[in-house]
Order: C-alpha cells, then structure tokens, then sequence
C-alpha cells in the first residue's frame, strides 16, 4: 500500500471541503464544510506518522480534534445567536455592517 | 531462524493487504459523503453525508494504526460534534435550506476553479513526498506496550503544556457557548392573564386555530381542515409541513361526495329519522 495514497485522499477531502465553503450560502452547512477540511488535515497527521514511524502526528491529530470540538461549540452558539435575531441561517443575511 | 523471518514478511504482506482492501473501500466512500455532504440541499442530508465522511475517515485511523484516534473520532465526531449539528439544525428548522441565487456573479465557478487549484497544487506539492515503504508504527507501539500507552507518554511527556492549554480552551469555549446561548429577559415574564387578554386585543378570531382536517380517510396532520364553502384552511396544518410543500388535501371524490350528499342527490347510508333517533336514545339512557 503506497502511503501517499492516504496523502492524496487527503488533499481531495480538503479541496472538497474548500469548495464547499466557498459555494454553501448555509452557515451551519459552510460549518460542515470547515469540519471536513480538519479532518483532511488530521488524516494527513495520522498517514505521515504511520510512514515515518514516530507518533507525533497522532498526538497533534488529537489536539485538532479537541480544538475542533470546542470550535465547533462556540461557532454553533454564536449561529444559533445570529438566527435569534436575524431569523436566518444563511450568510448573505448577515449584511449589517456592509451599509 | 529465517521461518520466523518469513513469518513476519507474510504477516507484513497480510496487513498491508487488509490495509490496501480497507482503503479502497474507506476512502471513495469518504469522498462520497464530502460531495454528498456539498451537493446536498438540505443542511440536515448535508449532516448524514459528513458523518458518513467521518465514520470511513475513523475506520482509514485504525487501518493506520491509530486505533485510539479512531475511536475519538467516533466518539467526537460522529457521537458529540454530528448531534450538536443536528440539534441545532432542529432549533433553526428543516426549511432552512440553501438559496440558489449567486449574491456575487460568477463567485460560484470561480470558487470551484480555485479551490481545484489548490486542490492540484497540494497533490502536486506532498502526493509524492513520502519516499520508500512506509515505516509503520509497530516498534514505537510496542516500546510503551500499546498505542494508548505511547500516545499517553507523549501527551503527558512532552506535550503535556498543550495538554494544559488545551483544558483551559475547552472549559472557555463551555463558556462562551452559555453566554452566547443565555437571553437576558429585558421585560418580566408575562403571566397567563397577560397572555389571554393580549391574545383576545388581536384582530382575527378568537377561539382556537383549526385543527388539521380528521375525515374518515386521512386523518393525518398534513390534511388540511376544510372551509364551510369546499376550500381548504391552509393555517390548520404546522407551520414546517406548510414549510416544506407536504400537503395531502382531501382527495376530490370524497369532497364531491360530500357535496352530492348535501345537495340531495344521493344518500350515504341509512337515513337517519327522528324515531330512529329516538330510539337510539331511549337505549342509550337505559
């Protein structure tokens, strides 16, 4: 098994998940988007340290993962506050400093 | 001496087999529910497609000898961080789904073509940077007798501050999530005399909303009760029903039925008469 496939598959993952963020007009969904391209980062980690044979990279993949959890909460918090007093999730809504 | 030696190269042959089987299953998967996850209108199949992405990308850990991320990744991902989603895909509502209008003209094939760029420019940058069979983590496992263990001395060794760090980032961003979710009440709560006398100031009828039509074929919440004059009350059914188009009106036989009936020209089944009625009555009292 040739370990820059895993490489590879996560480079894919994190163009997805770009495209995703670039193109999605849903808060919660460009959220999504972000999580995929951590977790394209964290599969990078996890193959480099299988090749090199030192673990760091898992250590690191799973301080990501914690970063990325505690993201998560407070970017859901701060689009569950938006939605209370714009009644929307979308982001073209959040236009008041644009004026 | 060289059977063990033999062994071994045959168990490493077998393992990278397994390996190569499960990364050819896991990974177009995993790319699946990353352009499911994209193309899906709705946020809520956007949600089922990532945790998809999240479940293949745990089993690609354990392929990679990292059995401990792997089941993080499940507990974190596809357990906490995917039902956080979903609830709060529930409070902001299912018809939350994505317009289709560009706000910027063009920004949509140019993010595509840009992010493809970057795409091929990090498959062209690491896609052929590690060099020679991958070393595996057999011995570094082995050394702390596991790879919970080794990762434990790492973690408490020599990334034990960002291990502190990381406890004080979790227990701020509990806390910002409660702030950020608190509403401060700027009016005292209004009692229930309050709420009657203010729902009897509106305009409109006062009595209860129409409740969804219950007819001897659909008694379901997405019928919509009918008006005296055939029509149908299009508030009786819940809001996100309305929302997302799932309404099953009365069917028309049944409503022409119903008219023919009022008008006379035919009847539904035994006609009701007064002594009839009566009877019915005296029994039900006895």
């Amino acid at each position: 098994m040739d370990p820059n496939a895993y490489v590879l598959l996560s480079a894919i993952l994190f163009t997805i998940g770009s495209v995703g963020v670039l193109v999605r007009r849903n808060a919660i969904v460009m959220f999504m988007c972000v999580e995929v391209m951590l977790n394209a980062a964290n599969l990078a980690f996890v193959s480099f340290a299988h090749a090199n044979g030192n673990l760091d990279g898992q250590a690191i993949a799973f301080f990501v993962m914690v970063v990325a959890a505690s993201e998560v909460v407070v970017g859901l918090a701060i689009i569950m506050t938006i939605f209370r007093t714009r009644r929307s999730a979308s982001v073209d809504e959040e236009n008041l400093l644009k004026y | 001496m060289s059977v063990v030696a033999a062994a071994a190269a045959q168990a490493a042959q077998d393992s990278s087999w397994a390996q190569t089987v499960i990364f050819w299953v896991c990974a177009p998967l995993s790319v699946l529910g990353a352009l499911g996850m994209v193309v899906s209108r709705k946020a809520v199949h956007s949600a089922l497609w990532v945790a998809v992405t999240m479940i293949n990308l745990a089993i690609l850990y354990v392929a990679l000898q990292a059995p401990f991320l792997g089941m993080v990744q499940v507990i974190v991902y596809t357990g906490a961080v995917m039902m956080l989603f979903l609830f709060v895909l529930m409070i902001v509502g299912v018809d939350s789904s994505d317009s289709l209008v560009e706000t910027i003209k063009g920004q949509r094939w140019l993010a595509i073509v840009l992010s493809l760029g970057v795409g091929v420019a990090l498959i062209a940058a690491e896609g052929n940077s590690i060099v020679g069979p991958a070393v595996g983590l057999d011995a570094v496992n082995a050394a702390d007798g596991g790879n919970v263990q080794a990762l434990a001395r790492l973690m408490f060794g020599r990334y034990v501050l960002a291990f502190e760090v990381t406890s004080a980032l979790l227990i701020s961003a509990a806390l910002g999530a409660m702030i950020l979710a608190h509403r401060e009440l700027h009016t005292p709560r209004s009692t229930q005399a309050e709420l009657s006398d203010s729902r009897f100031r509106l305009e409109g009828p006062k009595g209860p909303r129409l409740v969804p039509g219950v007819y001897a074929r659909h008694n379901a919440v997405d019928t919509p009760a009918l008006l005296p004059d055939g029509s149908i009350a299009i508030d009786s059914v819940p809001g996100p029903m309305q929302a997302r188009g799932a309404l099953r009106p009365v069917d028309e036989p049944a409503l022409d039925e119903v008219v023919e009936v009022f008008e006379g020209h035919a009847v539904l089944t035994a006609p009701v008469t007064p002594e009839s009625s009566g009877d019915s009555d005296g029994e039900g009292e006895n």
